[in-house]
């Protein structure tokens, strides 16, 4: 799941790593740090919102292996994926590495696969799939459009995509 | 009395060679007399200025594939008086010829200028408003895009006012066919195509309609004449339907989807593009056989749906006579 956790830091050097070592400890992927510097607290500590990747049972743990090495954790929340769309590839979309292009989009940290229906009718012949996206809004959906769109015309997939986005 | 000249002497020519006839007297309530004093086709022509028999002429096209040497449409332009053409020659999309010639020499000398042919709009739009506008002639296209579905004059004249903020529609008949046939039968595309050319829907080249060059060259002629664009044939991003598969439309149905081309301008969202798309299947563009519709969304008037025929002789026939009732009616003659 995506979550964001926003931290408060010393303005020393190596705080960061202090709270980014356990998600990658736990197989967490980072996707964006954001320092909050207009935000510093009376206390002098700098507020940075973290965005990351992990598996939704290990989150909880993550939280505490944070607040463990010394770091005031603020907040945390799970990122809500509220725009969500269908589209069909047609094409040879297992043979052309369809671990990678559902990759491309949730590497992006914005947008993820969430469901996906495959048909093969025959070897060799094209196969068809209904791919459905999630994205935190709806033009981070249409980002995660352009980038599959750009990724199934490298491979040769056609997209066809909805006629509109709700 | 309004003197007429029509170039292209094909199912469009004679298409409305056979209105001017049968109509005759509806249309005398609305414009006034008429004759047509040329009719030309790539090979001859006929000329007359008391009024060509158009039974006549029909019947020489008819019977030898041509009209009589010895006339080409530049003489007409150039020795015959005429208040209005009727440009219905075949489409170039890349030269725009023969028809962009024609059009020019016509305004030029400020003859009005109906055309159901797209190559010269696609090709020199903005030129051809210019040089009417600078020679007081008027140029009209309803039959460009859509075949008998008004859009040209809809937008222009019944949602004036109105901003557009995008156009989605089906284009391309021969397209919607060969798709609706597919989501019903789930055959292949080949054997829909070859379905679709036994019946004369689909040319023996069917590039021109599957790759949506066709939707395409429209779609240019709707961005720059009601959205005030200026678009070229190469602007528009494109996919056709030759990869569709039966399959494809079965695992669109689980979802409530069917596939349509549809060409698409949006000037909010800066999209220019041809390509098949999911419908739901209540939508309105979800319609079947060979019909063309647009999806119109307008700032003040919401959005509006247009369906009808999008090509045909009778149709595009149609829709130039509208034109031509809209410029002589609106002049009061």
């Amino acid at each position: 799941m995506l979550m964001t956790i926003v931290v408060e830091l010393k303005d020393q050097p190596g705080q960061l790593l202090k709270a980014l070592e356990p998600i990658s400890k736990l197989g967490g992927n980072i996707v964006s740090v954001y320092h909050q510097r207009d935000k510093i607290t009376p206390l002098n500590r700098i507020p940075v919102e973290i965005t990351i990747k992990i598996d939704e049972k290990k989150a909880k743990n993550l939280i505490e292996a944070i607040k463990k090495s010394g770091v005031i954790v603020r907040s945390y929340n799970e990122v809500r994926l509220t725009a969500t769309t269908s589209l069909l590839l047609i094409g040879h979309i297992i043979h052309t590495d369809l671990g990678d292009t559902i990759n491309r989009i949730d590497s992006t940290g914005f947008a993820e696969v969430v469901e996906m229906h495959i048909s093969m009718p025959r070897l060799n012949e094209p196969s068809t799939a209904m791919v459905t996206i999630s994205a935190t809004n709806e033009d981070m959906l249409k980002k995660a459009i352009n980038i599959l769109r750009k990724t199934c015309m490298e491979k040769d997939i056609t997209v066809i995509e909805p006629l509109e986005l709700q | 009395m309004i003197r007429i000249a029509i170039f292209g002497f094909g199912a469009v020519g004679r298409g409305v060679a056979e209105v001017l006839i049968e109509k005759r007297d509806l249309l005398n309530g609305l414009i006034g007399d008429y004759r047509v004093v040329a009719v030309t086709d790539s090979k001859g022509g006929i000329i007359d200025e008391n009024g060509v028999d158009l039974r006549r002429a029909i019947e020489i096209k008819k019977g030898n594939g041509r009209l009589p040497e010895g006339v080409t449409t530049l003489d007409v332009i150039e020795s015959v008086d005429f208040d209005v053409c009727v440009e219905a020659t075949v489409t170039n999309i890349e030269t725009g010829e023969p028809g962009l010639t024609h059009i020019r020499e016509c305004l030029r000398r400020g003859i009005d200028v109906v055309t159901s042919n797209k190559g010269p709009l696609v090709v020199a739009y903005k030129e051809l408003v210019r040089l009417a506008e600078k020679n007081d002639a008027k140029l009209m296209f309803e039959a460009t895009v859509g075949g008998a579905m008004p859009i040209i004059k809809l937008v222009r004249n019944d949602l004036a006012g109105n901003e557009i903020y995008s156009i989605k529609g089906i284009l391309n008949g021969t397209c919607n066919y060969i798709l609706s046939r597919m989501e019903k039968e789930r055959l292949t595309y080949e054997q829909i195509l070859a379905e679709a050319k036994e019946l004369g829907i689909a040319e023996a080249d069917p590039t021109y309609d599957v790759e949506g060059i066709d939707a395409a060259a429209k779609l240019v002629i709707l961005a720059n004449s009601l959205m005030g664009m200026d678009v070229k044939f190469d602007d528009v991003e494109r996919v056709g339907i030759t990869n569709i598969t039966p399959n494809a439309f079965e695992i669109a149905m689980e979802k409530g989807y069917t596939i349509r081309l549809i060409a698409e301008v949006d000037r909010v969202e800066e999209i220019l593009r041809v390509s098949p798309r999911l419908i739901p299947i209540q939508h309105p563009l979800a319609i079947g056989g060979t019909l063309n519709a647009a999806l119109i969304k307008t700032d003040t008037a919401g959005d509006i749906v247009v369906v009808g025929r999008g090509a045909g002789s009778k149709e595009t026939a149609s829709a130039i006579i509208s034109d031509l009732v809209e410029l002589f009616r609106c002049r009061g003659l």
